[in-house]
Formats: structure tokens, sequence, C-alpha cells
């Protein structure tokens, strides 16, 4: 589906997730085919409940498939072994939640700095990086706030910072705006932009259209399928502001 | 419906819902409730086999004895017996009987026997009841019972007496001595008989001829355990002729007074006054010694004494810890009712019907514990309360008092209020939309904790920040083990002590099953903590271990993480317990002997490894819950 040449750094094949059975089966996600190519931005877009929050944990393993097949840099992630699947979590997936899922305990430089403690960085190393990327977002003044000191656009900034703390292929992002105000909205898409510019594969699930219209490509998703694909330029217009509909 | 009876209704169905856990609590209390029942109904029923033999073998109400004089080479004289015999408020009397110590071999056991003469015929006073085989009418040896027990004899075997060989025509008890191995060693103020059991030659010949106590009578002593002496009846022929020599007996007289409770008055009259000048020693050739019948059966008297003092401290170490065992259960469960906290809110319950609601459970589960424990405590008692074979008849299924029966459900319902009140005051004020959202409590934040986890390898990183997320669950952990600790650590040191008593067949062996009894139910109320602990915690920290995962953290990691958390406030435990139990011990008991060293540095370890052990298994189950599902739930 990627045009540009670039082998697909992420990938599936007839990929199924159903839950429970007979009468009371949920086909969750049903047979979905998806190329992502290397700094490649692509939203799935969709209503509640089509599936999209469930394909995007197959996409990063977090889930497993019913059956089908996910490779990510050319590694099946249907095949490893919880193990393996961890370490791939850890080092090349980076995912952002909707709720943020910010350790409620820890700052905001402990939490970007968490991956690579669990990555078996040294504490040093992993405290430089993240007061990096706590610059990068914009947040270097905020590193030692807790999340509840910190607004939601704040909170998600720094999610997105402890998404990139392993540098992974892959950013998956589910929802990244729904607990946000427009404000924070725009804050959160220009960095997904900056991201974009710097090369960094994106893959976004959100059921707002006018977020889906600022990435390369848009999948329409319903009942577990891709029902329709648009290839968008929105994304490198440098006009995120007015083509998501939050500024003039 | 009034208030009153929503509540209980709905307490009710939760119970009903949740039956694991509820019998986990039910559990927890009722073994509180059972240890504290068997405390407080053994309470009393000591003396009950000592009175029933008493009662079985015409028991004397004073014992009196003579005894030689050996550096002097004076004999005992029984006329001093003879005259106290006359003494006013004496209404019958046995003996005087002669009565010499022997060496008893058994099989190739050695032990001490103290021989007393007796007649063929049955006496007025102190009558022994065979428990086995006939009475000394046509010669042979009547062994006491419990000694024969101890010994493996039964009527019907042979053994020798400084070395003649005597057939064991019966086995009986008696209530004029503290039976096996109670019975104190001659010479001491409890037995002031003089003998030594050792036949001629022997290093006692030394002694008696006024060489003192020489490392070789020790030795030999030791061998047939004089500490712990066991009676036996030949006739008296057969008793005087296993003396060292005539002059070497000693003689004993049974008496029963007009009025037994003032045996003691008696004693008192009839000791003759002792003086700084030393004219007269009681138990000599020249003064009785008396004992009353009240002195015998303190002795008895404390051989069930200190079951009871083992099964009081227990169960109060049982109650602090189905506290704790409750606080967390309630901990854990109130983690999961937060949403149905926020349904009752919303459909317009007010604080107080929550909190109403969540107390009337508990109660109903420590009210339902406590008529269990009751039951069970009052049907276990007899198997405590057994006199064992040394004294007749048990004292029966000992009664239940009100007395027992208020302190009992008071303690089940106080244990369960106390664990319930602050999480049931919290749930009932939280804010209804909070509760509805399930939203968890926020956790703690510890920076030293986290900043030092941060140099740890993954596991112990997880583990040291679960644990500071939840202070008080840590602190309800340590109190765990603290409290098992220090009732294993007072266990082994009683053991330790009866080890050293030993012999103390009937007393060790009763002490020991209380003391298992103890032991294992604080155990396993410590294993329910540590399993409830760790799950509690394994709910607790659901959302930030499956955002952990989605970081790259393993499943394995993860689980080892909860497992950790545990272990560190075990170790705590351990550390405070192990004084905690030497303390107990020091504090119930002057003389207290410790447990041998190793014991106690093993304590720690197997602590630390036995937490891991069962913390495992509910860490193993919350880290193997889909994250991928935890994650999803959050949006719902």
């Amino acid at each position: 589906m990627s045009d540009d040449g670039n082998a697909p750094v992420l990938q599936a094949r007839g990929l199924h997730r159903h839950y429970g059975h007979g009468d009371g089966l949920v086909r969750a996600v049903d047979g979905v085919d998806l190329d992502v190519a290397p700094g490649e931005t692509v939203a799935v877009m969709g209503p509640s409940g089509c599936g999209k929050t469930t394909l995007l944990h197959l996409l990063g393993g977090l889930d497993r498939p019913s059956s089908g097949e996910v490779s990510l840099a050319g590694h099946r992630l249907d095949r490893q072994g919880e193990r393996a699947l961890a370490r791939t979590r850890r080092n090349d997936v980076g995912f952002v939640f909707q709720a943020f899922h910010l350790m409620e305990e820890l700052t905001a430089v402990e939490n970007v700095e968490l991956p690579g403690l669990l990555g078996g960085h040294p504490r040093r190393a992993a405290r430089e990086q993240a007061v990096l990327l706590l610059d990068r977002v914009g947040l270097a003044d905020r590193a030692g706030f807790l999340p509840a000191q910190l607004s939601g656009g704040q909170r998600q900034r720094v999610a997105i910072a402890r998404a990139l703390a392993n540098e992974p292929l892959v950013v998956l992002a589910d929802e990244p705006t729904g607990n946000l105000d427009s404000a924070a909205t725009l804050d959160v898409l220009r960095l997904f932009d900056s991201l974009h510019e710097a090369g960094q594969t994106l893959v976004v699930v959100t059921h707002d259209a006018r977020i889906a219209a600022t990435a390369d490509r848009m999948i329409a998703m319903r009942d577990g399928a891709f029902v329709d694909e648009t290839r968008l330029t929105g994304g490198t217009t440098g006009r995120l502001g007015v083509l998501a509909g939050l500024e003039d | 419906m009034g208030r009153g009876m929503l509540a209980l209704r709905l307490a009710a169905r939760d119970v009903r819902r949740r039956p694991v856990e509820s019998a986990l609590l039910l559990v927890a209390i009722m073994a509180s409730t059972t240890t504290l029942t068997l405390g407080l109904v053994l309470n009393g029923v000591a003396r009950d086999p000592y009175q029933a033999t008493r009662e079985a073998t015409a028991g004397p109400d004073v014992v009196g004895a003579v005894s030689p004089d050996s550096f002097e080479g004076r004999p005992a004289d029984p006329a001093g017996l003879e005259a106290l015999a006359q003494a006013p408020g004496v209404v019958d009397q046995s003996g005087p009987y002669p009565v010499t110590g022997a060496v008893l071999e058994a099989d190739g056991q050695l032990a001490t026997a103290e021989v007393e003469g007796r007649d063929a015929a049955s006496a007025g006073v102190d009558r022994p009841e065979l428990t086995q085989g006939r009475w000394l009418d046509g010669g042979g040896a009547v062994v006491e019972a419990a000694f024969a027990d101890a010994l493996g004899l039964r009527a019907g075997d042979s053994i020798t007496l400084n070395n003649r060989a005597f057939p064991v025509v019966g086995l009986a008890v008696s209530a004029a001595a503290p039976p096996y191995p109670s019975m104190a060693p001659a010479g001491t103020a409890e037995n002031p008989l003089q003998y030594c059991p050792l036949p001629a030659p022997s290093p006692c010949d030394e002694a008696l001829a006024g060489g003192g106590f020489s490392p070789e009578l020790d030795t030999a002593l030791r061998r047939v355990d004089a500490e712990h002496p066991g009676r036996v009846w030949l006739t008296q022929a057969d008793a005087r002729s296993l003396a060292r020599d005539p002059a070497s007996l000693n003689y004993v007289v049974h008496l029963r007074l007009a009025d037994p409770a003032a045996a003691h008055t008696f004693v008192d009259r009839h000791l003759p006054p002792g003086g700084p000048d030393g004219a007269v020693v009681p138990g000599t050739v020249d003064a009785p010694a008396l004992r009353s019948w009240q002195q015998i059966g303190d002795e008895v008297e404390d051989l069930l004494r200190n079951e009871q003092e083992a099964l009081l401290v227990g169960s109060r170490l049982l109650g602090l810890l189905a506290v704790a065992s409750i606080a967390v259960l309630v901990g854990g469960r109130m983690a999961e009712q937060t949403r149905r906290v926020g349904l009752l809110k919303a459909v317009g319950g007010s604080p107080g019907l929550v909190a109403a609601v969540l107390l009337a459970e508990y109660v109903l589960v420590a009210l339902l514990a406590a008529a269990t424990g009751l039951a069970a405590g009052w049907l276990a008692a007899p198997l405590l309360a057994d006199p064992g074979v040394g004294l007749l008849g048990g004292s029966g299924t000992p009664s239940l008092t009100v007395s027992t029966v208020a302190t009992v459900v008071a303690v089940a319902i106080g244990v369960a209020v106390a664990a319930t009140a602050v999480p049931a005051v919290r749930a009932a004020r939280t804010s209804t939309v909070a509760a509805l959202a399930d939203s968890p409590r926020a956790p703690r934040r510890s920076a030293r904790l986290i900043a030092v986890s941060a140099r740890l390898p993954v596991p112990l990183l997880l583990g040291v920040r679960v644990a500071g997320r939840r202070p008080r669950r840590v602190a309800l952990a340590v109190l765990s083990v603290a409290i098992t600790v220090t009732g294993i650590v007072a266990a082994l040191a009683t053991e330790a002590q009866v080890g050293e008593d030993r012999g103390s067949a009937i007393a060790g062996d009763r002490l020991d099953r209380a003391l298992v009894v103890i032991t294992m139910t604080l155990v396993a109320l410590a294993a329910v903590n540590a399993i409830f602990i760790t799950w509690a915690s394994a709910l607790d920290t659901r959302r930030s271990s499956a955002v952990t995962r989605a970081l790259g953290a393993t499943p394995h990691q993860v689980s080892a993480g909860l497992s950790a958390a545990q272990v560190a406030p075990a170790l705590a435990g351990a550390a405070l317990g192990i004084p905690g139990g030497i303390a107990l011990v020091s504090v119930l008991d002057d003389a207290a002997v410790l447990p041998p060293l190793w014991q106690l540095l093993a304590v720690l370890p197997v602590t630390a490894l036995a937490v891991a052990g069962l913390a495992g298994i509910p860490a193993h189950l919350g880290a193997r819950r889909s994250a991928a599902e935890t994650l999803q739930a959050e949006h719902a």
C-alpha cells in the first residue's frame, strides 16, 4: 500500500482478533492488511468500538492476533514469545495513550526516563535522554512536576516524550488528543508534525476526522475492517491548525 | 424497608457474590476465635484431672515422709510418722511404708524408680487405681502408668530393679505424688526423700560416705535419669530387700483428715520450727516432711498451665494477625468495590449507608466466625485437656460460660470493625464521580525510594516502587510477619525449654501439641496475608503494571517485582519478630531458654523464601492479566 518504494517498517497481513465464541463472537479486528513505510504518518479513523485500539495493540505487540501476521522491521511479532515481544516494545515501539497513563507518583522526567531504565540503560544516561526529550516537547521547565500538577496537554506531551525515549522505529498513538482541549490538541499535532519532519514513523488512531486529515494517509475502519483509504498531503503543508479546523 | 435491613441485605448479597474472599475472611477471624476459645475454656479445668484421680484412688490429704541421715549413719525412724497419724484431725492413714530408690531396666532402657513397699491388701488411703493387670497379692511389681507408658511397658512384661528381675503384674495411677515425669528428684523441697538409686558398689558409696558429689556420680545419675524418677510398688519385703542397707530406707505415711480443705493448716501446724540454729530440719530422722494435697495438685496443674498460657498468648498474637489479615483483605476488596460504592451513592445512598453496608458485611462474617470459633475451640479443648495416662478421667468437654461467649464475640466483632472502619469511612467519603470512574487512590510518592530504585535491576526497581506506593500496606505486611515470627520464635524457645527438661514426656507432648496448633495457625494466617497483600498490590498496580509492560517490561519482571515488594517488608518483619519472640518468652518466664542461634539465624532466609514463594502465586496470576485489556478497560 505504500508507494514510496521503501520496504514497509510495519506490516500486517490477514490480521484477525476475535473475542468470545459462538453467538457471542466479537470480531474486533477482521482481516486487516496494512503496510506502513518508514517516516510515514498513517491515521486510522473510525467510530468508537470499530477495533482501532485493538489494531494498535496488535501492531505494537501488546496483544496477540487470533490469526494473521504482524511484522515490524521484517520480524514477525505474531511468532514471538512474551520475552521477545517485551524487547520489541522496549526498543522498537513507542505507545501514546488517550488517558496518558503516566505514573502518578513519578515526576515528568522520571516518567520519561522509565523506558530507558527498563531497557537496562544506566540511570545517568536515561536521565540525560529524558531531559533532552522533555526539552524537545517544550517541557524542560516542568521536568520536576508530578502529572497531577500538569495540564492535560502537558501530560500528553510528557507521554509522547516517554514514547520517544528509546528512539523507537514506530510510534503508535491511540486517540492522543481525545482528552484534550483545542489548544492542547494543536500542540500535540504540532509535536507529531515535528516528529514527522524528523522522519519518525507514526500510526495514529482517532475517531476525529480533523485529526486524521493531518496524516499522510487516512484509513477508515468499520466493524474491524478497513473500508476506505485516502492519501493526503495535509501533514506536509505546515498549516495543521487550519487543516484540523483548530485555527482560522 | 429500613436502612438497617437494606444495609444487611446488600452486605449479605456481597458476601454471597464473593464466596472465596468471604471464606478466607471467615478463616482469618475463626483462627483467632478458636484459639481464644481454647485458652478461655481450658482456664480452670487444669485441676480437674488431679481431683478425679484423688477421688478414684482415695488420695491422701497429707503425705508425711522421714529420711535417714546417711552422714551420721542414723536410720529414719517411722515412729515420728506413727505419732503424726495420731494427731488431732487425722481420721485415717496408710503406712508407714518403706521407700527406696533403684535402677530400673526395661528392654535396655535405664530409669530411676522410687520403690514403695506396700501391703497386698488394699489400703484405706492412697489406693492406687489399676489401669492394667492386678495388685501385689502374688508379688511382682506394679508400675506407675505414665512411667510405664514412657518405657513402653505393659502388664506381663519383665523389668529388673537393681539387677533383680520382677514381673510387671499391673499398671496404676496414684494421687500421692505428681505423675511421671513431674515428680521431683529425691532430695529436693518437692521430694524430701533421701536415696541413691544406684546399687552398691557404685559412685554413690563414696558420696554416702561423705565424699561429696563427684563427676562420676553425676554421670551415673544422668545415665539413669535421676532427675525424673517414676514410681514402682513392690511388696514391703521386696522393697526392703532392694535397699543398699536397712538403714537407708525412707518411710512415708498417707493421711486422711477430717477437713481436707485444712490440709495446709495441718501441715503448717506439724512442721517443726526451723531456726537459724538449724536444730531441726523437716524430712530428717527427727521430723517428718509434710506435703498437702493442694501442693501436689499445684505441681500437676503446672503441666496444664503452660499450655493454657501458650494458648492465651497465641490467641492474642492470632488476634493481632487477624486484624492485619482483615485489613489486607478489606483493603484489597475496597480497591475492587470502588465502583460499587459509586453506584450506591449515585442511586442516593448516603455516606453513612455506604459505610454501614461495608461494615455490616464484615460484621456478618465476624459473627459467623465467632460462632464457628466457639464451636471448634469447645470441641478441641478436650484434646488439649486430656490428662494423659498419668492421671485418671479427663475433664470431659469443658463448659462454655456466658463470659467466654461474650469475650469471643466481642473480639471477633472488634477485630472486624478495627480493620474495616478506616477503609469503610474512606470509601464513604469518596466522591461519587471518582468512584463511578473507578479512579484508583493516588499512590504515595517517595522521592528517595524512586531515586534509589533507578539504580537497581528491573525487578527490584519495580518492587521498590510498588512497595513505595502503599506504605500502609507495607506496614501491614511488616506487622503480619513480625507477629508470626514472634510466635515462631516463642514456640522455638518453648521447645528448647521443653527439650532441656526432657524426660518430660507428658508435659513436652501436651505443650508441643498446643505449640503446634498455635504455630501452624500463625503460619497459615501469615501465608494468607502474604498472598492477599500481593494480590491487593497486583490489583492496585494493574494499570501501572500494564503501562510498564507496554513500555517493555516482561511479565516475569512485573511478577518478580510484585514478589520483591513483599520480601523486603517480610525481612523487616522477621528482623522485628526475632527480638519480639525473645522478649515475649522472657516476659512469660524469667528462666526462659533461648532457641539455638542457628534457628534464630535461619528464621530470616526461611521467611524471605517462604514469602517470595507465596507472593509468587498471586504475582504470577496478576502479571498474566492482559496488558492490552487493562489499558483498554481504562477507556471504558
